[in-house]
């Protein structure tokens, strides 16, 4: 079966973000790497294809700069190649807007059966592009999966819910969100990594997938910013050292809460 | 100045609205003339006082049957929408919600901003609130576009408080076609046990992070002492994305948000993931081996140690008094 999964190059989150004072959008600059929400999806992409013995693994990614460090990441655990949208129009686009340039691309890809994605991205996380390409693609959008079985032309997963989780079933082709933690993301090996240098990546534009530069960006958001603050910032209390009795302190705390 | 027509997109909680459900609710009444409720799900007709309590004076309400709610949310809320021209509709953050928000959106070509934490109306602007970089900064969007406006409401970003409103009148919407969304059908639903309260309703959130060393250590330190307090159990997203525990318990940006009485974080070092989905705690209790770590920065008390050394003498401390 041919997988498509989505993924994301995102400013490395152990570093503190910053807005950009003109555009009041997130800076997006320097180095990007994979968001590691995406490498459960590549990862369960990769194990489903080898269970149904055939296919290929597809990332799609937009991208403003034609930046490619993070998808030869997930090139190198083994996906075989990447549809890359990357267009300066694509600068500020919401989740709208990043949906129709996705699903745009996987319809490019062609012959997807299947496309993952995670439940939101770390930068972003609206939670929300996997259903609106699902709608974009008129195919079904089976989210928050926490388990993924693919059989002859159908799926069924696990959906996480509030009360536990419901087992759901769908005709393919279908659009999945998989939440972390269901899968251990493999390291690329050195072998991958080299492989990965000369895996193809389909670069194209916006205007390449059909759209209009003015479905994408700043203009396809159709919001503005209008204020940005500081939050009251809340103050450090007591801090003590544990010298074995830490616990009656705590105790003290607890009672003087009345929580015990 | 506020808006004529504002939508609640709302959830049940089992038998009883959902939390989040009543919060928007409470907030809609503020910001338009009339406010009505979108439901999807079994039993309708018991929940037109409840929501009718809070301020919904019309239940529009669909039985998805075997599908999944959110896509059926989807598929009436757009055959809804085109006859009754709503200004904005307010959805939760919920698992359903955001299905229901991304497929309507994306059928009527509407913008959403998600992860609001408050509401307002500027004449006719509608402006969300969001809070970034773990709840250090505020930012406010407006949308630019024609209505109706999409919005989806962190839990516990507003009180609920009922209006003494009468019994919502309810108006069943027959089954609408949602294309090929609608051959994805629930099997099974698995209910999950779970003692004591839920992760966004209890007074004490006791979570776990890295530092815990193992999965292992999860159930005697996290949820031996959520217990004790009768609270419940939490997790920081390292331990989530290492499958020690389920993405249901993750408390952060990417998860809930909680605002308990108490927050007791153990072994997390407060990456601003996890900040901003704890900080409005009352009181928050912070056990971690590296003093250096960030989540001191906002403990009421922070105790440097080791959480296998100090919680199992604070569990038998407590053991003790009881």
């Amino acid at each position: 079966m041919n997988i498509a999964v989505c993924v994301k190059q995102i400013p490395d989150p152990a570093v503190p973000g910053e807005l950009d004072p003109e555009s009041k959008t997130l800076k997006r600059e320097g180095k990007l790497i994979l968001d590691e929400s995406d490498s459960y999806g590549v990862e369960m992409a990769l194990q489903l294809v080898d269970k149904t013995g055939g296919g290929e693994v597809t990332l799609v990614s937009m991208a403003p700069n034609n930046e490619v460090s993070g998808l030869r990441t997930a090139l190198a655990m083994g996906a075989a190649k990447a549809v890359l949208v990357s267009d300066p129009a694509l600068a500020g686009s919401d989740a709208l807007s990043t949906a129709k340039v996705l699903a745009k691309a996987v319809e490019r890809a062609g012959g997807i059966d299947l496309v993952l994605a995670a439940t939101e991205s770390t930068d972003g996380y609206t939670g929300t592009v996997p259903a609106q390409m699902a709608q974009l693609l008129d195919w079904p959008s089976l989210t928050f999966a926490k388990h993924v079985e693919v059989g002859e032309g159908k799926l069924t997963i696990q959906r996480q819910t509030e009360a536990g989780y419901d087992t759901v079933e769908s005709s393919l082709p279908a659009v999945v969100s998989v939440t972390a933690g269901v899968v251990e993301p493999r390291y690329p090996s050195f072998k991958g990594i080299m492989a990965a240098k000369n895996k193809p990546v389909d670069e194209c534009t916006v205007a390449d997938l059909g759209l209009s530069p003015d479905d994408v960006g700043w203009k396809g958001a159709r919001q503005e910013i209008v204020n940005v603050a500081a939050a009251p910032a809340r103050e450090a209390g007591e801090k003590i050292e544990d010298d074995g009795s830490a616990h009656e302190r705590i105790v003290e705390f607890l009672e003087q809460l009345k929580v015990i | 100045m506020g808006l004529s027509k504002v939508w609640v997109y709302a959830e049940a909680d089992g038998p009883k609205p959902h939390s989040s459900t009543l919060e928007i609710l409470t907030k809609a009444r503020e910001l338009g003339d009339s406010v009505e409720a979108v439901f999807v799900g079994g039993d309708a007709d018991s929940f037109a006082a409840p929501l009718g309590e809070y301020g919904a004076t019309t239940l529009h309400a669909a039985d998805p049957g075997d599908a999944l709610a959110g896509v059926v949310g989807a598929a009436t809320l757009t055959a809804l929408v085109t006859a009754h021209q709503p200004d904005l509709i307010l959805f939760a953050q919920t698992y359903d919600g955001r299905d229901a928000v991304g497929r309507l959106s994306a059928a009527l070509d509407r913008p959403v901003v998600t992860n609001g934490t408050g509401l307002s109306v500027d004449g006719d602007r509608v402006v969300v609130q969001t809070a970034i970089f773990g709840g250090n900064t505020i930012v406010d969007t407006a949308f630019t576009g024609p209505g109706p406006h999409l919005a989806v409401i962190r839990p516990k970003s507003f009180p609920a408080e009922p209006s003494g409103g009468s019994p919502a009148t309810v108006e069943k919407v027959d089954a609408v076609d949602a294309g090929r969304a609608g051959e994805a059908t629930v099997l099974e639903r698995h209910v999950e046990e779970r003692e004591g309260p839920k992760l966004e309703d209890a007074e004490v959130v006791v979570s776990g992070g890295r530092g815990l060393g193992s999965a292992e250590a999860y159930e005697p330190l996290v949820e031996e002492l959520a217990k004790l307090l009768k609270g419940a159990s939490g997790a920081s997203r390292a331990i989530v994305d290492a499958g020690w525990v389920p993405y249901a318990k993750q408390v952060g940006q990417t998860g809930k948000v909680v605002k308990p009485k108490l927050y007791v974080a153990l072994g997390i070092s407060g990456a601003t993931q996890h900040l901003v989905g704890m900080k409005g705690s009352d009181n928050i209790l912070a056990i971690n081996k590296d003093g250096e770590a960030p989540i001191f920065s906002i403990a009421d008390l922070g105790v440097v140690g080791d959480v296998h050394k100090v919680v199992p003498k604070l569990i038998e401390a407590i053991k003790a008094k009881q």
